[in-house]
C-alpha cells in the first residue's frame, strides 16, 4: 500500500490491498473509537463539479468520523471552473489548502488529469460514466460482510448493464476471484458492452449468461444488483422513457430467490426496487451506504500514511 | 519512375500501399520546404504492393506516428549519400498527440491544452485507448 498515491480506478489496487481496506473498514465498524482522532488536523476537499449528494455527504461523513475537516463544493458554478480554471490549475491551488482531495467531474479523465497536477492524493469520487472506485469499493466491503468472502458466487446484474459504470467496474474487480458465475439481465438495448464482456468476463474465464427475464435464474443467485436506468446518460430522452421501467423488483419476483440472497443497489433507485422490499432482511442497499462511508474512511487513512501526512 | 537518390535524409520505405498519404499528412512533410517524394504503389517482391517516402532534409521523424500508421517499416537513414542506420518501426506503446480522442465526454473535448495521450491496450488487434476516458482509438 505504501506506493498507493491516488485512486482513479479500482483496478489500481491490487487484491491485497483490496483486503487490506476491507480489514481496516471492519476494524472501523468494530472499533470506532480508535480512529476518531485519526486525522485531527487534516482537511478533504471536496470538489464536485456536478451534484452527487450521497457521494460527497459519505465522504465528509466518512472525514468528520476520521476527527478530520472538509472544505470545497458541490457543484461546478460555485468554483472557479465557471470562470474557465482548468482542472489542472484547481487540482494545484486546493493542493495548497487541502490535504486530500476528492473529486467528482462530469468529463472523465478529470480526476486522472487532477492527480497528475496535485501534490497531494486525489481520489476519483466519479468520472462521467467512466470510473467510480468507491462505490466498487463500498459493493465490495458489502458483499465481503454479507457472504464472508468472494469466491464461488452467482451475481446477477440488472437494469442498465450498458452505461452502469458500478456494474463494469464490479465485475472487472469480481473477476478476479476463483468461481464467480455471472447472470446478465437487461433489456436488449442496455446489453453489457462487448468490450466488457471480452475484456473482462471471456479474458478471466467467467461463465456468464445473458438473459432478458429477471426471474429465469433468481433461485440460483447469491447477489442481485439492481441499477438504475440513468437519465443522464442518454443523448435521447425517448428511449430513456422507453427504458426506465424495464425491471421493477417486487416481493413476489423473489419468492423462489434464495433465503440468504443480498439484493444490492448503488443507489439512488427511482422505481426499480419496489419500498416493500426494505423490510426485507435480503435488501442490502442501505447497509452498502453506511459501508460505503466506512470504507471511504479506510481509504482516506491509508491514501493519507502512503502521503505521509498521517504517521 | 526515377527518383533521385537522397544525400542526406530519410527514406521510409515498406510502408503498406495506400498508407503514404496519410503517413505523410501525419509526420507534417506537407510543412517543409525541401523535397519530398511519396511513392505509390511501388512494385515490392515482398508485399505485392508498396508506397516509399523519401525526404530529402536531415530533420528528424516520429517513429511513433510512423509506428501507428505502418508498423514493420523500414526507416533508412542517409548521409553523404551512404545508408547509415536501417530501422524496424515497431508499435508504439504510448502515442502522443498522435490522434485525437473523439468521446465528447473525454476531459480532452474540453480541456485544449492536455495532450491527447493513446496507450496500447492490445498489440495483436493494434487497440490504443485513450489514456483519459479509455476510449478505443478509431
Amino acid at each position: 500500500m505504501s506506493e498507493l498515491r491516488h485512486l482513479i480506478d479500482v483496478s489500481d489496487l491490487t487484491v491485497n490491498e483490496i483486503e487490506e481496506l476491507i480489514a481496516t473498514a471492519n476494524d472501523i465498524i468494530a472499533n470506532p473509537g480508535k480512529y476518531a482522532e485519526k486525522c485531527h488536523g487534516k482537511k478533504l476537499a471536496t470538489l464536485f463539479f456536478e451534484p452527487s449528494t450521497r457521494t460527497r455527504l459519505s465522504f465528509e461523513a466518512a472525514m468528520y468520523e476520521l476527527g478530520g475537516n472538509v472544505l470545497g463544493f458541490s457543484e461546478a458554478q460555485s468554483s472557479s471552473a465557471a470562470k474557465g480554471e482548468s482542472v489542472a490549475d484547481t487540482a494545484k491551488v486546493v493542493s495548497c489548502y487541502a490535504d486530500i482531495i476528492a473529486m467528482r467531474h462530469p468529463k472523465e479523465g478529470a480526476p486522472l488529469v487532477a492527480a497528475q497536477n496535485s501534490t497531494v492524493p486525489v481520489i476519483n469520487a466519479g468520472d462521467g460514466g467512466h470510473f467510480h472506485p468507491t462505490q466498487t469499493l463500498a459493493d465490495l466491503l458489502t458483499i465481503a460482510r454479507e457472504k464472508g468472502g468472494f469466491e464461488n458466487l452467482t451475481v446477477g446484474f440488472c437494469g442498465d448493464l450498458k452505461f452502469g459504470r458500478t456494474v463494469h467496474s464490479l465485475i472487472s474487480a469480481l473477476s478476479r476471484y476463483k468461481g464467480l458465475r455471472v447472470i446478465l439481465i437487461s433489456p436488449e438495448e442496455l446489453k453489457l458492452p462487448s468490450y466488457v464482456k471480452n475484456d473482462i468476463l471471456k479474458k478471466a474465464g467467467v461463465e456468464y449468461i445473458q438473459t432478458t427475464d429477471l426471474e429465469e435464474y433468481m433461485p440460483e443467485l447469491d447477489i442481485l444488483y439492481m441499477t438504475r436506468v440513468q437519465k443522464e446518460r442518454f443523448f435521447n430522452e425517448e428511449d430513456y422513457l422507453r427504458l426506465k421501467d424495464s425491471y421493477i423488483l417486487t416481493p413476489d419476483r423473489l419468492v423462489n430467490a434464495k433465503a440468504d440472497l443480498s439484493v444490492m443497489h448503488p443507489l439512488p433507485r427511482v422505481n426499480e426496487i419496489s419500498v416493500e422490499i426494505d423490510k426485507d432482511p435480503r435488501a442490502c442497499y442501505f447497509k452498502q451506504v453506511l459501508n460505503g462511508k466506512y470504507i471511504r474512511m479506510a481509504l482516506i487513512l491509508k491514501l493519507l500514511q502512503s502521503a505521509g501526512t498521517i504517521g | 519512375m526515377n527518383i533521385d537518390s537522397i544525400k542526406n535524409g530519410t527514406v521510409i520505405d515498406h510502408i503498406p500501399a495506400g498508407r503514404g498519404m496519410k503517413l505523410y499528412e501525419l509526420l507534417g512533410l506537407d510543412k517543409l520546404d525541401c523535397p519530398v517524394a511519396i511513392i505509390k504503389n511501388a512494385v515490392s517482391s515482398q508485399m505485392g504492393r508498396k508506397d516509399i517516402i523519401k525526404i530529402d532534409a536531415d530533420i528528424p521523424v516520429s517513429f511513433d506516428i510512423i509506428g501507428y500508421i505502418a508498423p514493420n517499416v523500414t526507416v533508412n537513414i542517409i548521409k553523404g549519400g551512404k545508408l547509415i542506420e536501417k530501422k524496424s518501426i515497431e508499435l508504439p506503446e504510448t502515442l502522443i498527440d498522435v490522434i485525437k480522442c473523439k468521446n465528447p465526454r473525454c476531459i480532452t473535448s474540453t480541456e485544449q491544452e492536455l495532450k491527447h495521450i493513446f496507450r496500447l491496450d492490445d498489440p495483436e488487434k493494434r487497440v490504443y485507448r485513450c489514456a483519459y476516458c479509455d476510449t478505443k482509438a478509431e
